[in-house]
């Protein structure tokens, strides 16, 4: 079937446009979201298997030629993150039905997240830069709901925040896409990358190229343009968070290794240059951030700029490891933020409290959650037989190939604060003395812990079953390295 | 106090027709001639806009009963459904078709399937300009 790889995409939009004739009554939102999310999983699915078996899948939009239409493309590497996407966002839709609260559930919850997958899974998809752009917005606009909904004074003003971020970044992608447009005059990917080749990247070219790692940096915090994601993602709910740290930042690392791969190859003492400054600095700042807090979520959050940096870090190294290592940090990374996502969310849910110096000795009245947390914890860190090690071991690898030593030196000891910093959550929330908990009325946190356990065991998968996932790793890096597999496959005329 | 807006509201009644049988005019003209979904909708909202600064926006809802949400979920699955209908031939989505057809009173007349797409962007627009002023619009 043709056009397969869209499929990610329309799906989750069609559900979300029948949602919106639903929008009082909650069970029939619930069911029909969480329908959505499964059939999009299995066609997404479906993609991954038949991308492997055939190679890169290009479509062009309304039969048109290649660099004329609009072509979407999916490419192993797209096709394993909209898995991933999709995979997440089942279990944040299912934690969500006990977890948000019927007054969010009312106002367009369900459908603001099956849009901003719509968005999220076409950004990853598309083919064309402009198009790229659209489905940012997409995304955003969706996400903006999600971060104001429910209109809590604190989400009203971090709202604030980071609408006006994301506005300018978004007019400068626009100023970026058009500087490109009016130096190779030509929109569709494949074709820029032709058109970038045959110039040979003069100067302005490069100068694009930073402006897209400025864009596409305020999408996906970097250091120094990271400053808006501390508050903003402290603000909405706890399954809004979860989406936002496991989906959003991901897309723009995804944009910024698609153009660094495909676009801007030609003068890498540069370009690539700065993004391994600039991703050694994050890596840097997160690590900060992190010992910093006694904040269950600000330690999270700041744990998602260092996942930034670590994979831009593998990105900029240009070899097989490097580029191999950064993608299975991605996949790994947005499992394991989403399952630690969702796992505080029930300790703030069973302690009323996201202080850590409040809360203590969890261990003796919840030891399922605490096993897990440890579980998920040292995933995130790395430890070997969890998913975190070998994208990590790559990408070091990959640095001392490239002969960037210090670099991956950083990199391997932020490792070990990340783990200082997430055992902290440990030792402070499950050891000690049980502390009084709040009593409360809300319903039991169990029908919350089942779709968290499952994330958690999937991810432990995604570290014992290495072996099984590197071939898919493999292709996707091979697309990345050799932009003419991509070129070939969206120009095959 | 009560105001008396009898010059408005006779105007009103008269230009609404007006601007609303322009916005269908703009609508149906954005093939060949600038216009199209969009101008044609955000027209139609102005006709609508006039009304409601004429009138109060009770009356205008008794006189447009309408549920704008439902008609911009409405006009996002017409203009799916338009670029999906392209997934049963086995076409790349968004694959438009087109044919003449002889209608009565018309003639021979291009029908394009873009123009399905382009009510829906219609309903869209309208549909959320709409919901747009009457949040911001009703009672406080």
């Amino acid at each position: 079937m043709i056009n397969l790889p869209l499929l990610p995409i329309i799906l989750p939009f069609l559900f979300a446009i029948l949602l919106l004739f639903f929008k009082e009554n909650i069970r029939i939102q619930r069911a029909l979201s969480l329908v959505g999310v499964i059939i999009s999983l299995i066609a997404s699915f479906y993609l991954l298997v038949t991308v492997k078996s055939e190679g890169v899948l290009a479509v062009t939009l309304g039969s048109w030629p290649a660099p004329f239409g609009i072509s979407m493309v999916s490419d192993m590497f797209s096709a394993l993150l909209v898995t991933t996407t999709l995979l997440i966002t089942l279990f944040v839709v299912a934690y969500s039905f006990t977890a948000i609260g019927e007054e969010r559930e009312r106002y367009f919850y369900y459908p603001a997240i099956l849009f901003m997958v719509t968005g999220v899974n076409g950004a990853f998809t598309t083919g064309d830069i402009f198009n790229m752009f659209v489905f940012f917005e997409v995304l955003l606009i969706a996400s903006y709901l999600l971060i104001v909904l429910g209109g809590e004074k604190k989400q009203l003003r971090e709202s604030i925040k980071y609408i006006l971020v994301n506005v300018v970044s978004s007019a400068l992608f626009v100023i970026t896409v058009a500087y490109l447009y009016s130096v190779v005059g030509t929109l569709n990917m494949a074709d820029i990358s032709v058109k970038i080749a045959e110039v040979g990247q003069p100067g302005i070219i490069t100068v694009i190229a930073v402006l897209m790692l400025i864009v596409f940096g305020v999408k996906g915090a970097i250091f120094p343009l990271y400053f808006w994601l501390p508050g903003s993602y402290a603000a909405p709910p706890i399954p809004v968070l979860a989406l936002f740290g496991a989906l959003l930042t991901k897309v723009g690392v995804y944009a910024i290794m698609r153009t660094y791969t495909l676009f801007f190859v030609h003068n890498v003492g540069v370009t690539h240059e700065i993004l391994m400054v600039v991703s050694v600095l994050t890596v840097i700042v997160g690590c900060v951030g992190a010992l910093a807090y006694f904040d269950l979520k600000q330690i999270i959050i700041y744990n998602i700029v260092i996942a930034v940096g670590v994979i831009l870090f593998g990105a900029a190294q240009m070899n097989e490891a490097g580029i191999s290592g950064a993608i299975f940090y991605l996949v790994h990374d947005m499992l394991i933020k989403g399952a630690l996502f969702l796992l505080i969310g029930i300790i703030i849910y069973v302690t009323g409290t996201s202080n850590l110096r409040k809360m203590g000795g969890l261990m003796k009245t919840h030891a399922p959650l605490g096993w897990f947390y440890l579980i998920a914890a040292f995933g995130l860190a790395g430890i070997p037989p969890l998913s975190g090690f070998i994208g990590k071991l790559l990408i070091a690898q990959g640095a001392f190939q490239a002969g960037n030593i210090w670099g991956s030196i950083i990199i391997l000891a932020s490792s070990l604060i990340v783990l200082l910093s997430v055992i902290r959550i440990f030792i402070y929330a499950f050891w000690g003395e049980p502390v009084e908990l709040p009593k409360t009325k809300r319903k039991p946190y169990k029908r919350m812990m089942l779709p968290t356990i499952v994330l958690v065991v999937l991810s432990v998968f995604y570290g014992v079953g290495t072996e099984w996932i590197i071939p898919y790793v493999t292709d996707a890096t091979d697309v990345l390295l050799q932009p003419s597999i991509y070129i070939d496959a969206v120009l095959k005329e | 106090m009560k105001t008396n807006d009898v010059i408005l509201q006779t105007t009103t009644k008269v230009v609404f027709f007006i601007i609303f049988l322009f916005s269908i005019h703009i609508f149906f003209a954005g093939h060949y001639t600038p216009g199209g979904g969009f101008v044609g909708g955000l027209l139609t909202t102005g006709a609508i806009v006039l009304l409601l600064l004429a009138f109060d926006l009770k009356t205008v809802q008794k006189a447009l009963p309408f549920n704008f949400t439902i008609m911009t979920a409405i006009g996002l699955l017409l203009a799916l459904g338009t670029a999906a209908g392209a997934i049963f031939f086995n076409v790349p989505f968004f694959t438009h078709a087109f044919d003449d057809f002889t209608l009565p009173l018309f003639g021979v007349t291009s029908l394009h399937t873009a123009m399905v797409f382009d009510a829906g962007v219609f309903l869209v627009v309208v549909g959320s300009a709409i919901t747009i002023i009457q949040s911001i619009g009703g009672d406080s």
